[in-house]
This record gives C-alpha cells, structure tokens and sequence, in this order.
C-alpha cells in the first residue's frame, strides 16, 4: 500500500498497517496516523500529546 | 512515550507475544460483547485485537474523539458486556468510565479505580489508608507552603504533577536554589493541576526499579527497569529485564492492587536498601510491550481473559 506523507509528501510503502495506528515518516520524521487502509491508504498528521496522555 | 511509534518500513512489525495462550473455544466466553476504547493503535493494542481474534471474541473498535454519551440514554452502548478502556488520554478514560460504570456497564478498569491511579496524590492516599509501604508523601498548595514541606523533607525530594505519566514534569530537587526555580516554574504553568505540589521523599535505587504487573488477583509477572538516569521509565529509555515474581512482591502487589481497588494494574515498585518494597506508582492502562519480551508472559491473553471474566459476570447478573 502506497502514500504521500502530508507533511513532505514523501511516497511511503506500508504493509499490515491498521486504522489508527502511528508511524512516522522515514524522510521528514513527522507522526503520521493511519486514517485508512481501504479502499485506499490513507495518512494524516498523528495528534499531538495531550498533557493527560500516558499509561 | 514508550516507543509505541513504529517505523514507515517493511520489517517493523511487531514480534507476536509468546505461544501457550488459550486458544480459541473457550466456550461461553465468545458470546461476551466487548467494546475497546482507544486512541491509537499501539503494539498493546494490536496485540489486544490478537488476542481477542484468536479466542473469537466480538468487539468493537472505540475511537475516543468519535465516541459520545447521552447520560439519559445508554442507547448503543447497551449491546457491551464489558469495555476495556485503553485510551491515551487520562481524563477521556475516566470520564468515559464514569458514564459506563454509572448506566450499569462493566469496564476493565473501573471508574474508581482510574480516579484514583491517574492521581497520584489519590493513590498515595489509598496506599496509606491500607498500610501499603510508599515512600513519603508531602502535599502543599503553594509555593511557599511547598519549601517549608520540602524543607522539612529534606534534601533531595521529587516534585511531581498529580497527573501525568511517562516521567513528565518529574523533578528531583537536590537543595534550596532549586526548589526555588523549580516551584516558580510550576507557578507560572498553565494548568491547575500544577500549582498542587506532590513532593515524595527520593528513593535511593539500585540503577533500577520493579514494574509488577497484576491481573485480576495475581501477579503475573515483573520486570526490573534500569537505568542509570534516576528516571526508569522505559519511555525514558529504561531497559526492562525479567524480574522473578517472589511470594513477597506478589504479597505487596496484591495487597497494593487492593488498595487502588483491583483490575489490570502495573506497579512501579522501588527496592529500599532499609525498608525494601515501596510502592511509588500504579498504573491502570498500562502499557507492556517491551515487558512481554522480558518475561515470556503472554501479557495482552491475560488482559482479555479478564476482561472476558468480567464480561461474562456482568452478562449473566443481567
């Protein structure tokens, strides 16, 4: 599966990803979430941490 | 946070927990509805689904910037027996639990208990009502009522936000000066939350603390994370190794996850070369993967199988 980075529009080639995961962009270093895996990849800028994240 | 970004390339999968779970057929437990509240998908989640996959298990997905409750009307919601709350976002998950625990719905972990494990101050409370050993704990609401506290501590200490997690904002204070900057920094910080000043007496450690996870009523495995920087996070590099479960930390982490009220627990535990165990945190959605590694412990199969105990209580007391 194939997609632009949104944030430097690098082509990234992903296999077994899912909605909602993170991964971060090889070329720009950007969090990037998974939005999408059917009908078409689909990537977007990951949300930031929140003060309340954590475990 | 604990690396749970994975990389855009093709061998970034995450290896799976270990064999030996029960496999699927577990019987009644697949007609137990379960709904996953989360924010992302980590590798603890991805292991979670797997887990649930392979016992067959129906469940949703639940994104928490989707999700919305009408206190009125459980409506939709009606349909989980039990919903395991994973999400990121401390305040998202307890408030989510409130409402679920309130309309009846079963939650792993319950409301209570997230209250008072997303809260330091409220789990050093609990840990104190029980008799379970921590370090010392001081709390003031000012900058100058904290420099008496920490003064009368004496040095060093660790100021600490109430909430927060992965070591954030986790100070040591090592004298005076520092107090000083420090207190004035939390002043000027937006959030409330900051000017309460939790102020913990500093544990001299061994290069490493115990996180134990707990079960549902057992220890089922620990790790010893080391570091040489006094904070042992593994999202703050610390590296976990396996830590044998004796009958006294499983002794002390039972008696802590009763305290906080029991559920899917991680305790932090600090070796006291006088005392010994002290219990500094607890943890209600914790993260694991770099403890399944360590330990062999099919940590996420463990989860799901409680959350299915809880599940299957909860369906047939309707």
């Amino acid at each position: 599966m194939n997609a632009l980075c949104p944030e430097c529009e690098a082509s990234l080639q992903l296999k077994d990803v899912l909605t909602g995961e993170i991964i971060v962009c090889p070329d720009c270093g950007v969090d990037l979430e998974v939005t999408a895996v059917a009908p078409a990849l689909a990537l977007a800028l990951a949300p930031k941490e929140a003060e309340d994240w954590g475990e | 946070m604990d690396s749970s970004s994975s990389g855009a390339s093709a061998d970034n999968e995450p290896s799976s927990p270990p064999a030996g779970v029960p496999g699927p057929g577990s019987g009644h437990r697949s007609s137990v509805k379960v709904g996953v509240l989360l924010s992302r998908v980590r590798v603890e989640e991805k292991w979670l689904f797997e887990a649930l996959d392979k016992r067959g298990v129906d469940y949703d997905r639940l994104d928490d910037r989707e999700v919305e409750f009408n206190l009125a009307d459980p409506g939709a919601w009606r349909k989980y027996d039990v919903v395991l709350e994973r999400s990121l976002s401390f305040g998202r998950g307890l408030y989510a639990l409130q409402v679920l625990n309130q309309w009846g719905i079963a939650t792993v972990n319950r409301a209570a208990v997230a209250a008072t494990c997303g809260d330091k101050l409220a789990t050093s409370a609990a840990l104190q009502a029980a008799g379970v050993p921590q370090p010392a704990v001081r709390v003031a609401f000012t900058p100058e009522a904290a420099l008496a506290a920490i003064e009368a501590m004496g040095y060093p200490v660790v100021l600490k936000p109430v909430v927060g997690s992965w070591g954030r904002l986790v100070s040591k204070v090592n004298d005076r000066e520092s107090a000083e900057a420090l207190l004035e920094h939390r002043e000027v910080l937006g959030n409330y939350q900051q000017q309460i000043y939790y102020i913990q007496e500093y544990i001299t450690k061994p290069g490493r603390d115990i996180r134990v996870f707990v079960v549902g009523g057992e220890a089922i495995a620990a790790i010893y994370r080391s570091s040489p920087h006094w904070i042992t996070n593994t999202a703050r590099g610390g590296v976990g190794s396996n830590c044998p479960v004796t009958p006294e930390l499983s002794a002390l982490s039972l008696a802590t996850a009763a305290a906080v009220g029991g559920g899917v627990l991680a305790l932090d535990v600090l070796e006291d070369s006088e005392r010994g165990f002290l219990i500094n945190e607890v943890n209600h959605t914790m993260e694991f993967h770099s403890s399944v590694s360590a330990t062999g412990v099919d940590i996420p199969g463990k989860i799901i199988d409680y959350t299915l105990t809880v599940g299957q209580a909860a369906r047939e007391a309707r």
